[in-house]
């Protein structure tokens, strides 16, 4: 076995390397097949990042369809409620610019609504369940409709089918429990906002000339 | 001597403790107004349990705790219930709400209550319950439920009493230490029997309180409690800190003590646990510090739950134009309060009225210089300058991996920058921005899930109706095959056919009806020819109109029939097909009458027609300049061929 290796160097290392590649090309196809990924997963990472409102803003029928045409090439600045930190975010994923958010869509709001039913003049025409994407909306049949707050994502889905006109918009009222701490005002904002007394003389200069 | 481990990092700011510890603890009198926050402690609110206008006891319940991360709230004097409402708390965001507003009666009268005389006769779960609707929450200053602290899933080997009261200024513990000694102590043996009594108990104090020390020392002799003093330097009495320093254990990040079989609860705490247990008492009122140069008295008062802040500074000598802000808490960790109706709730443990020059207004930050004073004095060991860069860059993963919620806002770090940049302030709106984000995901995921569910629901949905539609389809096709439908239109025509009216039917019915209209145009005549006579001439119009009515009438019937006896022939059905051969057989009789002559003489007239005919065709054809004109041509020249043969064959008869 030796001898015959020592008599022919080149074959035999070819046959080695031939040998190697078939087991390590064994091992990857294994590994493919064993490990394969269902699915896209940037998707499901562009879907994680939008704001799940699921409102048809973008122009698809929620933000799954949306996450989907993004990894399809669409452009990603058509989500109004998720804004601009949304925009970031998707751009710091798949690397790209971030543009400033397409105002076809619609504006950032800061505020968040969730949809109210005026109960009194709700006449019970089911339509506003059926416009609900996220089955938010309690109701039967000519009976009083209303909405769970806690599942209401403010998409406005609701508004336009309305026939009464019943069903607003509003702001959801912040309490103590959304209270936070607000950043504090950066070096220069506090420069220029702070009494002259309180800088060292070159900063005051600096300050007012600005 | 038990070994103490030392606290990292930490600062020791001025103790500016000696003002308010000078006099004994003081008694206030009773507010006009009680104004008693369903929300004093970490949790749900409690749940109301009276109405306005109801007068209450002291020590009434008047809110049960609604959750299991809840306490009561109890009415602090006996009174009328005179509001309930939003109303201003003491919370950093200055915002307003629930309270329940008590005018107190002046009589303080309790409501009938008892406590245990012998608690180890009593279940830990039953006293926990005790603890529970008395209203017992964390008197530190977060004010967690204590009932909640102490059910841990895990065993507790170590209880902690934090005695510390690290915080400048605050003295309500060191006072209560003082007073109260052996009252704590009881509280201590309640604690322990509900925690299965913890191999070690020890109640932590640093030694600028020798005071407290020695008053609680010989209250200890016969118990297996161990009084552990140390130096002074804050934060000692952050929790994480003291369990360090006493145990030289770690609390894990993202844990809690009991994770290493520790609980750690205030002196306070304990004192209130003890007053609910042996006499029934709720926790109802609170030691409460004021001080600062603002104030001219300086000390604790025995605070009822509620009190107006304005009323405590009241009786301490408030100058409200000495004061350069006012803080609930301590110097550290307090906040700036605006509205001093504001209520004492269970966790106020001090007010500070500082003068302008105690507490000069905050120089404006300036930039970080790197000098890494704040990492030193970090007592959780974090780089406050890392989480200061991603906390201005809104970098929330890196602040997520720097540990930002290891941090326990202590301040240190404020304390020591000498480019006074509020660091804490950048922590505490970092971790609530990522608190919101957080809470926005659990939000988003939960749409996210409810759309899918709806999606795949509505697919479900489409996928029966399609089915019921090709099941009503096959019985359908099934019924159809089974009945034949040839035979079901078959029957369906043959029932038209006999609700058709047979022409006799329609002939006798088209003769009554002429009959009728005769009758009708008779009488009519009639009624004419008797009013002739004396009629005016209005009814002679209408007599007139009448009589024509009846002929319009009558002619019509008589078409009617006219044409029913024309359109009848005898036969009731006639085949077309048989009709043209009748006919061709009737031609062809005549023809067989006719004499050869008179035939060909046929034959000439109608050749003659077709020969016109054609030639008036062919000079349309050729005046439009049609394609058929050559065929035209030649159909002519055969007729007129043929039309002189037959001409030549009548001359041979004839000749």
């Amino acid at each position: 076995m030796y001898d015959i290796i020592i008599q022919n160097p080149l074959y035999s290392a070819l046959l080695a390397l031939a040998g190697l590649s078939v087991i390590f090309g064994g091992i990857l196809g294994f590994a493919a097949i064993k490990f394969k990924v269902v699915g896209d997963p940037i998707i499901e990472q562009i879907d994680s990042l939008l704001p799940q409102t699921q409102c048809g803003q973008c122009g698809y029928p929620g933000c799954k369809p949306y996450a989907q045409a993004i990894a399809d090439g669409d452009t990603i600045n058509k989500c109004p409620p998720g804004g601009q930190a949304t925009i970031n975010a998707i751009a710091d994923l798949l690397d790209v610019d971030a543009p400033s958010l397409n105002s076809e869509h619609g504006e950032e709001s800061d505020t968040r609504t969730i949809a109210y039913i005026r109960e009194d003049e709700c006449i019970g025409c089911t339509k506003c369940i059926q416009a609900c994407p996220v089955d938010a909306i309690l109701g039967a049949a000519k009976l009083m409709h209303t909405v769970i707050v806690s599942e209401c994502t403010g998409c406005d889905l609701c508004v336009d089918p309305c026939p009464v006109d019943c069903i607003d918009m509003l702001p959801v009222q912040k309490g103590l429990s959304d209270w936070k701490w607000n950043l504090p005002s950066s070096v220069g904002e506090q420069l220029l906002a702070s009494k002259p007394s309180g800088i060292i003389a070159s900063d005051r200069s600096g300050a007012n000339t600005r | 001597m038990r070994k103490v481990w030392d606290l990292i990092g930490g600062v020791h700011p001025p103790e500016n403790k000696h003002q308010s510890v000078k006099d004994s603890v003081g008694e206030l009198p009773l507010p006009k107004k009680l104004i008693i926050p369903l929300n004093q402690h970490i949790g749900a609110p409690s749940k109301i349990m009276v109405s306005i206008g109801d007068s209450v006891l002291k020590g009434q319940l008047l809110a049960e705790p609604k959750g299991f991360v809840s306490t009561g709230v109890h009415a602090p004097t006996s009174g009328l219930i005179s509001d309930i409402g939003d109303h201003s708390i003491p919370h950093p965001s200055g915002m307003s709400a629930p309270c329940i507003t008590l005018t107190p009666d002046g009589k303080d009268k309790w409501v009938e209550h008892e406590g245990l005389k012998n608690y180890r006769d009593q279940s830990p779960d039953e006293l926990l319950s005790i603890i529970r609707h008395s209203g017992i929450a964390g008197l530190g200053g977060a004010g967690f439920p204590t009932a909640v602290k102490l059910s841990p899933e895990k065993a507790i080997s170590t209880l902690i009493l934090n005695g510390t009261e690290c915080e400048p200024y605050i003295t309500s513990d060191d006072m209560l230490m003082r007073e109260h000694p052996e009252d704590i102590i009881q509280g201590i043996q309640i604690l322990s029997y509900i925690l299965g009594d913890p191999k070690e108990i020890l109640i932590g104090i640093e030694n600028n309180k020798p005071e407290a020390y020695a008053a609680l020392e010989p209250h200890l002799k016969n118990t297996t409690t161990e009084l552990v003093a140390f130096d002074t330097r804050y934060p000692s009495g952050g929790e994480k800190q003291l369990i360090q320093i006493l145990t030289g254990k770690e609390v894990p990040t993202k844990g809690l003590p009991s994770d290493i079989g520790i609980a750690c609860l205030n002196v306070g705490t304990a004192y209130a646990i003890y007053r609910a247990i042996t006499f029934g008492e709720p926790l109802i009122s609170r030691i409460t510090t004021v001080t600062g140069e603002a104030c001219a008295i300086n000390r604790n008062y025995e605070t009822l739950i509620g009190t107006p802040i304005s009323h405590l500074l009241k009786n301490s000598s408030f100058n409200e134009h000495a004061c350069s802000r006012l803080i609930v808490g301590g110097p550290m960790m307090g906040f700036a309060l605006e509205n001093l109706d504001a209520p004492v709730i269970k966790t106020t443990n001090c007010i500070l009225a500082p003068s302008e020059k105690e507490f000069p207004s905050p120089v404006p930050a300036q930039a970080c210089i790197r000098c890494g004073m704040c990492a030193e004095a970090c007592p959780a060991s974090l780089l406050p300058q890392q989480l200061l860069w991603h906390a201005q860059s809104k970098n929330y993963e890196k602040l997520e991996t720097q540990n930002l919620f290891d941090c326990i806002e202590c301040g240190a770090c404020s304390y020591v920058c000498p480019s006074n940049i509020p660091l804490v302030q950048y922590y505490r709106a970092s971790k609530g921005e990522m608190r919101k984000q957080a809470q926005e995901k659990i939000s988003s995921d939960k749409a996210r899930e409810r759309f899918e569910f709806q999606k795949i629901r509505k697919e479900k949905e489409l996928l029966a109706k399609q089915l019921q539609r090709d099941a009503r389809l096959k019985s359908a096709a099934e019924a159809k095959k089974k009945s034949g439908a040839e035979e079901i239109i078959q029957a369906a025509m043959d029932r038209v056919e006999a609700t058709k009216a047979s022409p006799e039917d329609q002939q006798a019915r088209s003769s009554r009806r002429t009959a009728r209209a005769e009758d009708q145009l008779n009488s009519a005549q009639k009624k004419l020819n008797t009013l002739k006579k004396d009629a005016t001439t209005n009814q002679h119009e209408q007599a007139a109109a009448a009589l024509e009515d009846a002929r319009v009438r009558l002619d019509e019937a008589r078409s009617v029939q006219g044409s029913i006896s024309i359109k009848l022939p005898p036969s009731m059905k006639v085949d077309p097909a048989s009709a043209a051969i009748e006919k061709a057989k009737a031609e062809a009789a005549n023809q067989a009458n006719l004499s050869s002559e008179e035939k060909l003489h046929n034959t000439i007239q109608s050749l003659t027609l077709r020969l016109e005919k054609s030639i008036i065709r062919l000079e349309t054809a050729k005046t439009e300049g049609s394609e058929n004109v050559d065929v035209l041509t030649t159909a002519s020249n055969k007729l007129e061929e043929k039309l002189a043969a037959t001409q030549a064959a009548l001359l041979k008869i004839k000749t």
